[in-house]
């Protein structure tokens, strides 16, 4: 039975006249008109009747509903030559169908069971009303609704008549093909390195030769053997166990390239220094330098997220994750089981946080590449972008977690591999029945247990695939749908389950699901048996190494003591959360898999976690060539408007404004803030509890462009960027931690990557930059990841991100009445530069437009600035600074337009007493370059001395004055430079095609 | 009916709302003891509804509006707790549904219910943008509506944060009755963000007692909250308001 929904009156279908805007542009503009019908499809619901379903499916004050009879062929709707309906494929999650499920059942007051054969599915129909398209145009018409890699189509060209000679399906395919579920034997012992490779790639390991050797010898030592014969289990490893070592050594889960044995040769110093793990060598040390001094840090590193004081009840904890590959194949799919993947991270630290901010950082290729520079097989960075922000918007807003800070980077080298980085904030009571939240607890005894979602085939060898180049047979199967509403039940559910300690131990279901979830919770019990067969599927034929690294989304596993599970299950089932006893932690030493009565697998947790052999690297660095240039005299007012509307600099607002970035009423600094809130924040900051005037800061740094000069200063500047947004928010110099994500292409010397050692060289510089730049502000890591592999290889054309390092800090405010935003408030204003001017352009915005190479980037001077800092927010603290913004990409002349903007206020600015430059110094390096560790302060006439004695022993001088006159004026040598209205900033900043 | 010494208040939560602790939070500083509920709790014990004088229905996602904003928990009350609300609004309780938690009264048929048998007469749809938008905007209230929830209220700033927020009525003639019965509570003042009819932004029913509104005052319970507070102009948390006119009136009307 069809059911199909449509508005009464087209007028009244926003969604429709908005995708008519789109197709008008992205297609053709002939087009003249488009209408959407929802369709519900349902089979074997004898109680259903048509109008039951009409009732549970439309509005009647504004929709109508047809059924049994075909929308697209009445009166209402005809007009249309093309007819598109999209369903998802078999097997992807269709969170419209989960909820039509639940509609149904609460009408018939009873659960659908899959057994009994009934049939729920959702299809979106687009009927466009356009002249004839080409096959060209019909193709991209097409691609504009669907992505063939989850959805199918069905397509209708010739109006009524064409449907009627061609009626759609009643039901769409919707079993998914079922696997041997039978455990399979490979034969490993005595094979030789080139048959091991060949198993490896046969099976998408991605293990490399030495690892598949030490699998191999492991299998061959007699001590497994008589382990395995007692178990019953014979001399060549299961497919099962193979896939468990695959996934648990994936770079993905653990890091091998950080925690490589590295030879760094140093080209410019003629030394070679031996560098044993850059993780325990520089992130790891630093962390445990700090930590001397700072007594705030509650658990780093070992949990899924970082965890920190925030006051007498409250802990708060910060995860930044990275979606790149998925993103790139299904922008939408990508980036919301990026979120609502990361949201999983907060709820699996310690006894479990309530996630309660979210902020992303997404990286994409230039918007206005031409589509035929866009190699076959990879998607234009604006379809890219369009789903990866929708995805945004889903899984931030419906799970109810406000979208406070992020950003959009825009550059080619994102176009082969997005970088989608996805952050989400935690908040847990200090303590939970007597004992420190994030401390869990894995005992022998305990029983392993499933909560959420079901396990399907999709997300089958993500964390494998992230591990190796995006290529032409990348696996459909990686991409996922996330549901955040089932990850809501989900969430609400263990909330209370902590609350009432129906378990002790929890973490998330990631990449390599079960397989690593089980297999790390095992570490603290040391051991664990699995009964995949108690796994609950969403269809059967799932064979058992599926079930065991399948990374279907809105898991947890959990801990749960005997006495327990019945309380913890009958809990759950009165909030809509399924779960399952799937095995029992114990303190054999080993992880033991079976299904059914059969033996799967039997793995020494030594070897699985241990057994992974060191990976032994080269890095050589040689410092680019980049001579400085004589930058003739420019049009410097067309140059600030150009840089205004470079789309990393222009604003995003249009995009933004549609996160909810403040439900939980928590929102002090918004990502738009000034007079008509259409200014740039610096920085988020938030009110986590809302009878407490305590708050939290969010900022982040990322600059990659300056890695390709020197990625040890593009380290020191990203930093540099996150700690001064924090600053200049208002927040306490001595109470901030930091998250590291690198996002680096391929390192490792090889055919394909001949340029390994520099590459390579680059991370280690970039750590040594980190570690230097977290010393001096004393500022913990507490947490971070590495993706390494962000290479597409599509038809022999390689694309390779920039290095990218992002850095992300979560920061104390003592009182939020103390924040600052970066708008000038008062005409009459006194206007001042803190920090130094040193005129590096290398890396820069004004480098990019200005198309020439313009020497080395800039460079932070953390020691100085540290103590810069703690002076400046102590004029903060006293309440002497009005407005405070960073000076950061396109330099001070933006800094000062958007501190314009936001006040809607002239200013008079005149660059001859800059801290820093000198006289001779060309305009254009004033203006724009991007020396860190510098901001624009508003300070009012009565506070301006008081603030002047405080700053006296730092880099601070008055440079001009706020005006009613709305129009920005920088004059030097007396003549001026820049003149510009505050109209015109507004009109460059904003750009149309941002929607 | 009973009278109580403290205003007790249900803030209705579960499948996907989210905005179910800033409105509990409200109403525990406007005087009342709030307490959050999930749905689920009540359906399974309907008669919980009784020990409340002021049932609220938050924002957020319920069921994810995949089918209609607030449609399928609208479906879900009506049928386990139809009766038990009937009771609720004729012993003159209090009844708040915010965002989606107006599009659930709307649907549910309870606001306005002109036909007192709760058929929908109205409905909250795809804003005209077809986009989500979080922004915040100016509404002005009316001052002839019976509503107690906007007594005394002239204007307000406050954030809206929809897809589905564009109010329509059935016909001209429902629209006609909502404005000559001033069932209006409140309108969008300078910028109506969702295409709403007449600048709707906020119901109310013939009884005054029960509000719906897509604006979010529960967001507004400090002067920090609004966008432009730094700019020293802002004194207070405007949107408690709202919440401390529902408790002074059951304080008023139904306790001791």
């Amino acid at each position: 039975m069809r059911t199909e929904v449509f508005y009464k009156n087209p007028d009244l279908d926003g969604r429709a006249k908005r995708l008519l805007k789109q197709i008008k542009q992205s297609v053709s503009p002939l087009i003249e008109n488009i209408r959407i019908v929802d369709v519900f499809i349902s089979e074997g619901i004898d109680q259903l009747t048509p109008s039951l379903s009409e009732e549970l499916f439309s509005d009647p004050v504004a929709q109508k509903a047809f059924t049994g009879r075909c929308a697209a062929e009445s009166d209402e709707l005809s007009g249309w030559n093309y007819l598109v309906e999209i369903t998802y494929r078999p097997g992807v999650t269709n969170p419209v169908a989960i909820t039509a499920k639940n509609t149904i059942e609460t009408a018939l007051g009873k659960t659908i069971s899959k057994e009994s054969g009934a049939v729920i599915q959702t299809a979106v129909q687009y009927l466009v009303d356009s002249p004839p398209l080409d096959k060209k145009l019909q193709k991209r018409l097409k691609e504009t609704f669907y992505n063939p890699l989850i959805q199918q189509e069905e397509f209708r060209e010739g109006g009524v008549s064409a449907l009627k000679k061609n009626p759609l399906p009643g039901t769409y395919p919707h079993k998914v093909a079922e696997s041997d579920i039978s455990v399979e034997t490979i034969h490993l012992a005595s094979l030789d390195r080139k048959a091991l490779d060949k198993i490896s790639k046969e099976r998408l390991l991605a293990l490399s030769t030495e690892e598949m050797e030490s699998v191999r010898d492991y299998f061959a030592e007699s001590g497994t053997i008589k382990a395995r014969k007692e178990a019953g289990l014979g001399i060549d490893p299961t497919d099962v166990e193979l896939e468990m070592i695959a996934q648990t050594w994936s770079e993905h889960c653990k890091h091998k390239i950080f925690n490589a044995t590295i030879e760094y040769k140093d080209a410019e110093t003629g030394t070679t220094e031996i560098i044993k793990s850059l993780f325990s060598s520089y992130i790891k040390k630093a962390t445990k330098e700090i930590s001397k001094k700072k007594g705030f840090l509650k658990s780093v590193f070992h949990d899924n997220s970082g965890v920190i004081d925030f006051d007498d009840e409250n802990l708060v904890c910060f995860k930044v994750e990275t979606h790149n590959s998925p993103s790139a194949l299904d922008p939408y799919g990508g980036s919301i089981t990026g979120i609502v993947g990361v949201n999983r991270d907060i709820m699996g630290t310690g006894k479990g946080a309530r996630p309660f901010f979210n902020t992303n950082v997404l990286c994409f290729g230039e918007p206005d590449t031409p589509e035929e520079d866009i190699p076959e097989g990879l998607l234009h960075p604006k379809t890219v972008m369009k789903g990866v922000h929708h995805g945004i918007i889903d899984g931030g807003n419906q799970s109810g977690i406000p979208t406070v800070a992020g950003a959009f980077l825009f550059d080619e080298s994102f176009t082969g591999k997005p970088l989608v980085f996805c952050g989400t904030g935690g908040i847990m009571p200090r303590e939970i029945n007597g004992e420190g939240t994030w401390i869990k607890h894995i005992n022998p005894g305990d029983l392993a247990v499933m909560a959420g979602g079901r396990i399907g085939k999709d997300g089958i060898h993500g964390a494998t695939f992230s591990s190796k180049a995006l290529d032409d047979e990348s696996p459909s199967s990686a991409v996922q749908i996330g549901d955040p509403i089932t990850q809501k039940k989900m969430s609400d559910f263990l909330l209370e389950a902590r609350d009432a300690g129906l378990y002790l131990g929890i973490t998330d279901n990631g990449a390599g699901g079960l397989s690593s979830s089980l297999g790390e919770m095992a570490e603290y019990s040391n051991g664990v048996r699995i009964d995949l067969h108690k796994c609950l599927l969403k269809y059967k034929g799932l064979a058992p190494w599926e079930i065991l690294v399948s990374e279907s989304q809105e898991r947890m596993s959990l801990a749960v003591k005997p006495e327990k599970i019945e309380a913890f299950t009958a809990l759950a089932e009165r909030r809509g959360v399924e779960t399952s006893v799937v095995g029992e932690f114990t303190d054999s030493g080993f992880i033991d898999i079976r299904y059914g009565d059969k033996k799967a697998g039997l793995l020494s947790m030594d070897f699985l976690h241990r057994g992974l052999p060191e990976m032994k690297l080269k890095a050589v660095w040689s410092r680019p060539q980049a001579e400085s240039l004589v930058i003739e005299e420019i049009d410097y007012t067309d140059m600030l408007k150009r840089l205004l509307n470079e789309p990393n600099i222009a604003s995003k607002e249009p995009l933004v404004r549609q996160y909810d970035h403040e439900v939980g009423g928590i929102s002090i600094v918004r990502p738009f803030t000034g007079r008509d809130s259409d200014a740039p924040s610096d920085g988020a900051v938030l009110k986590p509890v809302l009878d407490s005037n305590r708050g939290i800061t969010v900022t982040h740094g990322i600059c990659p462009r300056y890695g390709d000069r020197d990625s040890y200063n593009m380290a020191l500047c990203a930093v540099d960027e996150a700690y001064r947004a924090h600053i200049a928010s208002g927040g306490n110099p001595d109470h901030a931690a930091i998250l590291d994500n690198f996002c680096w292409p391929d390192p490792v010397e090889s055919e394909a990557v001949p340029d390994g050692p520099y590459k390579l060289a680059q991370l280690v510089r970039a750590c040594k930059g980190l570690y230097k730049a977290s010393m001096d502000y004393e500022l913990p890591l507490i947490s971070g990841k590495d993706s390494m592999k962000n290479d597409a290889l599509i038809g022999g054309k390689k694309v390779s991100v920039r290095p990218t390092l992002l850095i992300s800090l979560m920061g104390i405010i003592d009182n939020i009445e103390k924040a600052v935003t970066t708008d000038f408030r008062d005409e009459g204003d006194a206007i001042y530069i803190i920090g130094n001017t040193y005129g590096e352009l290398g890396g820069t915005y004004f480098e990019k437009l200005y198309g020439e190479n313009l020497g080395g980037a800039p460079f932070a001077d953390t020691e100085k600035s540290y103590r810069l800092y703690k002076k400046l927010h102590q004029a903060i603290s006293q309440g002497l600074v009005k407005s405070c913004h960073d000076i950061s990409d396109g330099g001070l002349a933006v800094a000062i337009a958007e501190s314009c903007l936001g006040g809607r206020l002239g200013a008079d600015i005149s660059l001859d007493t800059l801290p820093g430059s000198s006289g001779k110094m060309e305009t254009a390096r004033i203006l724009f370059c991007e020396t860190p560790s510098r901001f624009i302060a508003g300070i009012g006439r009565n506070e301006s001395s008081e603030f002047e004695s405080i700053m006296k022993d730092f880099p601070v001088q008055r440079i001009g004055t706020t005006t009613k006159t709305p129009s920005l004026r920088i004059k030097r040598d007396r003549s001026y430079v820049i003149d510009i209205t505050i109209c015109e900033i507004s009109a460059a900043w904003k750009r149309e095609d941002f929607e | 009916m009973s009278k109580a010494d403290t205003v007790k208040t249900a803030v209705i939560t579960g499948y996907g709302i989210n905005a179910d602790r800033e409105l509990e939070r409200a109403f525990i500083i406007a005087g009342s003891d709030a307490q959050r509920i999930h749905i689920q709790d009540l359906i399974e014990n309907p008669a919980l509804l009784k020990n409340y004088h002021i049932l609220a229905f938050p924002g957020g996602f319920s069921f994810g509006d995949h089918i209609g904003s607030g449609l399928v928990f609208a479906h879900l009350f009506k049928k386990h707790l139809k009766e038990e609300l009937e009771s609720f609004i004729n012993d003159g309780k209090l009844i708040i549904g915010i965002c989606n938690g107006f599009q659930v009264l709307v649907k549910m048929g309870v606001l306005p219910n002109f036909g007192e048998d709760w058929s929908p007469d109205v409905s909250l749809i795809h804003n005209n943008t077809g986009l989500f938008e979080n922004s915040w905007l100016t509404v002005s209230f009316n001052n002839d509506s019976k509503c107690i929830w906007t007594k005394g209220l002239d204007e307000m700033d406050v954030p809206i944060r929809h897809g589905e927020g564009r109010f329509i009525t059935s016909s001209e003639n429902v629209l006609d009755k909502i404005e000559e019965e001033n069932l209006v509570a409140l309108r969008y003042l300078d910028r109506n963000p969702n295409g709403s009819v007449n600048n709707i932004a906020g119901l109310t029913d013939r009884t005054g007692r029960i509000l719906g509104l897509m604006p979010h005052p529960e967001a507004f319970l400090c002067r920090e909250n609004h966008p432009g507070w730094a700019s020293g102009d802002i004194t207070e948390g405007a949107g408690l308001k709202i919440f401390k006119n529902g408790v002074q009136y059951v304080k008023n009307s139904l306790c001791r």
